[in-house]
């Protein structure tokens, strides 16, 4: 695991720079260590928000790859991730509560949801293919509505209202769910499994696209954000790669949909609404458009904002508990992360990630750190 | 019959009003090439301060307050965001707008709470009945209205020099500001307008039949995006008929929706995307919007 997680990421600025790894490394594998320990000493809580931001994190890569590194504004990604969660219900779940349920193993439901969700992009490229800027944009927030109006009306698929129980994964025998299995003297429930599953996910999601946007696609696909014409001119096949990185990045919407569905345990139609969506642009701009550690940056600050605030509002100044008259915790977090949008776009272009990036080219004789795209 | 143009006749009147935001989203647009998802907001901001105000001052000195309110929001986006602005891209603006979106709707929904506020107009629940045909007061009020600021403001686009600076400035930025023409001032001007015409839709979209300003108000403004879209979002006239084809396209999906219980509730929320959705296959710059050339 650890493994999987450092190796790349010491390799690639070797391999640019000709020169010895460097301090990086060690960086990068105290941060593996820290967060493969973590389910031995957190509370469920943090665990808990951990993973919506693995998920979130899962989700604004995909996000980042169609709007950070191609240029095309969706604002539909939430129904993908509806796709993703729903799709997995449908697909893992017995029937028994009534609604539709094909049975499946559930490891097959997961790759299938995903799936579903490509194709859920791919079907909608001939509308994605024709548009560009605020048109996609905002004809892919048709895709909202479309999906709030099937979550809420086709029952017998989705619950519903109500939504529906979402079955626990069960992967080589191991099920993902409150059934406990001692670890080092340590209860592993839900949370404590769908850690390490998470991780793996991330780190797996995270290194694709990375290959993604270091290889020839990601040539192309920024290519065609800056100017589509010019790369239509010099070979690339403008159609095909908007197309493909629709259905990619519906796919990881879908990935983080299934994670999301498992972490919650419950699919509601609700969450899956406009607000969602921004709060995923909102991360990609925040963490660092184009790259895969700008939407891991982001989800993260994204995420975990209302939770901090949730957990601290006591000590917090100026926020107070949810019906009291005073900034709720939820409230304060949309304020500062509606504050951290604009902030980044105006004064920070590149977002946070270009905030360190500065700082390690600030350093002589250090290795660069950025990702090479600039805009 | 009798139903149908009843449901024609509020379909308009509602359609006027999306128009009269889409007007103000396509000026933006057309004046600084941004797309505003902060447009919720001001719509919001100017229906609040009417609404709030309306007890203590009376009902047409607060709508007054309201639009300049809205006015002054606007133009305070444009002074305090949008100007300091460096770079190049105009999709990362459009998403700096959300957040400011996100920061204004957060505030004035706390603000609003679970209240539903009156905004004191003087139809209140009145109705005109012609032979069969029954229309509430409000809803003619809310297509005269916008009738006559659309017009106003077509004059104006055309005759003012504000207008000519206006256009001049959407043709081609750079030899604008070259002839003189100071940019700045032009999309200030088209911010505070955009401001202004919302707050007038927040106020017909808040009086009978729907019970007040809430929470959910700001929604509205999301039914203009379509209308904007459809229309071609760089075109007056396509906001016009955009908001016309979104209010009729909402008032009979919603008034027929019993007959088309297949299809599930709340189908008049999700028709106007639907023929947003169908226009945008067949023409991807909208119906009037300038398509799309590119010398190479």
């Amino acid at each position: 695991m650890s493994d999987l997680l450092t190796k790349p990421a010491a390799d690639a600025p070797a391999a640019r720079t000709r020169k010895l790894p460097g301090p990086r490394i060690y960086v990068w594998i105290a941060g593996a260590v820290l967060l493969l320990v973590l389910p031995f000493y957190l509370e469920r809580f943090w665990l808990q928000a951990g993973l919506f931001a693995m998920a979130a994190a899962i989700g604004a890569i995909g996000l980042n790859l169609l709007t950070g590194a191609t240029g095309q504004l969706s604002m539909g990604h939430a129904f993908f991730l509806a796709v993703g969660a729903y799709g997995y219900c449908a697909f893992a779940g017995d029937g028994d509560d009534g609604l539709t349920g094909l049975g499946l193993p559930t490891g097959i439901a997961m790759v299938l949801a995903v799936g579903l969700a490509g194709i859920a992009g791919g079907v909608f490229s001939p509308i994605a293919g024709r548009l560009r800027g605020a048109y996609l944009g905002i004809a892919t927030l048709a895709l909202i509505f479309i999906g709030q109006h099937v979550l809420f009306n086709a029952h017998d698929l989705t619950g519903g209202f109500n939504g529906r129980d979402v079955p626990p994964l069960n992967l080589f025998g191991l099920t993902f769910d409150d059934s406990e299995l001692m670890v080092a003297a340590v209860p592993f429930g839900a949370s404590e499994k769908l850690w390490y599953l998470g991780l793996v996910l991330l780190a797996a999601g995270g290194l694709f696209a990375r290959g993604v946007l270091r290889g020839r696609p990601g040539r192309a696909m920024n290519a065609i954000r800056d100017h589509q014409i010019a790369a239509g001119v010099m070979g690339v096949p403008v159609a095909r790669y908007r197309a493909a990185v629709f259905v990619l990045s519906s796919m990881y919407a879908g990935l983080a949909g299934v994670l999301l569905a498992m972490v919650f345990q419950r699919t509601v139609p609700e969450y899956f609404g406009m607000v969602l969506s921004l709060e995923y642009l909102a991360m990609i701009v925040i963490g660092g458009l184009g790259s895969v550690s700008g939407a891991v940056v982001g989800a993260v600050f994204v995420s975990l904002l209302p939770q901090i605030l949730t957990r601290y509002s006591d000590s917090l100044p100026l926020v107070s508990d949810v019906g009291t008259g005073g900034v709720s915790p939820g409230e304060a977090a949309k304020y500062l992360y509606g504050a951290a949008l604009v902030a980044v776009v105006l004064f920070l272009p590149g977002g946070l990630v270009r905030l360190a990036a500065r700082r390690t080219q600030a350093t002589p004789g250090e290795p660069s750190g950025s990702e090479g795209n600039d805009r | 019959m009798s139903t149908f143009i009843e449901l024609l006749l509020n379909g308009v009147s509602m359609g006027s009003v999306y128009a009269l935001i889409a007007l103000g989203f396509v000026v933006i647009f057309k004046a600084t090439e941004v797309v505003n998802f902060a447009h919720a907001s001001l719509l919001l901001a100017g229906g609040y301060v009417t609404a709030v105000l309306h007890e203590d001052i009376g009902f047409w000195p607060a709508l007054i307050v309201g639009i300049v309110g809205a006015g002054l929001v606007g133009a305070a986006i444009e002074f305090l965001v949008m100007r300091r602005y460096r770079g190049k891209d105009h999709s990362v603006l459009a998403i700096a707008t959300i957040g400011v979106d996100i920061l204004l709707v957060t505030d004035l929904t706390r603000r609003i709470g679970t209240d539903v506020l009156a905004v004191g107009d003087p139809w209140g629940d009145s109705l005109l009945e012609i032979g069969p045909v029954t229309i509430a007061h409000t809803r003619i009020a809310a297509f005269l209205a916008a009738g006559l600021l659309i017009t106003a403001f077509l004059l104006a686009f055309r005759y003012t020099s504000w207008g000519v600076a206006m256009r001049a400035a959407a043709e081609n930025a750079e030899t604008a500001a070259l002839m003189g023409i100071r940019l700045g001032r032009v999309s200030l001007g088209a911010w505070a307008v955009a401001g202004g015409l919302a707050a007038v839709a927040a106020l017909f979209l808040t009086v009978f039949p729907t019970p007040g300003l809430e929470r959910a108000t700001s929604l509205a403004a999301l039914k203009a995006f379509p209308a904007a879209i459809l229309g071609g979002l760089d075109s007056t006239t396509g906001a016009l008929v955009g908001g016309l084809i979104v209010g009729v396209t909402e008032s009979l999906a919603t008034g027929y929706q019993s007959d088309l219980t297949f299809l599930g509730r709340g189908l008049g929320e999700l028709a106007p995307y639907l023929v947003m959705v169908a226009i945008l296959l067949v023409r991807p710059a909208g119906l009037f919007g300038t398509k799309e050339l590119a010398r190479v």
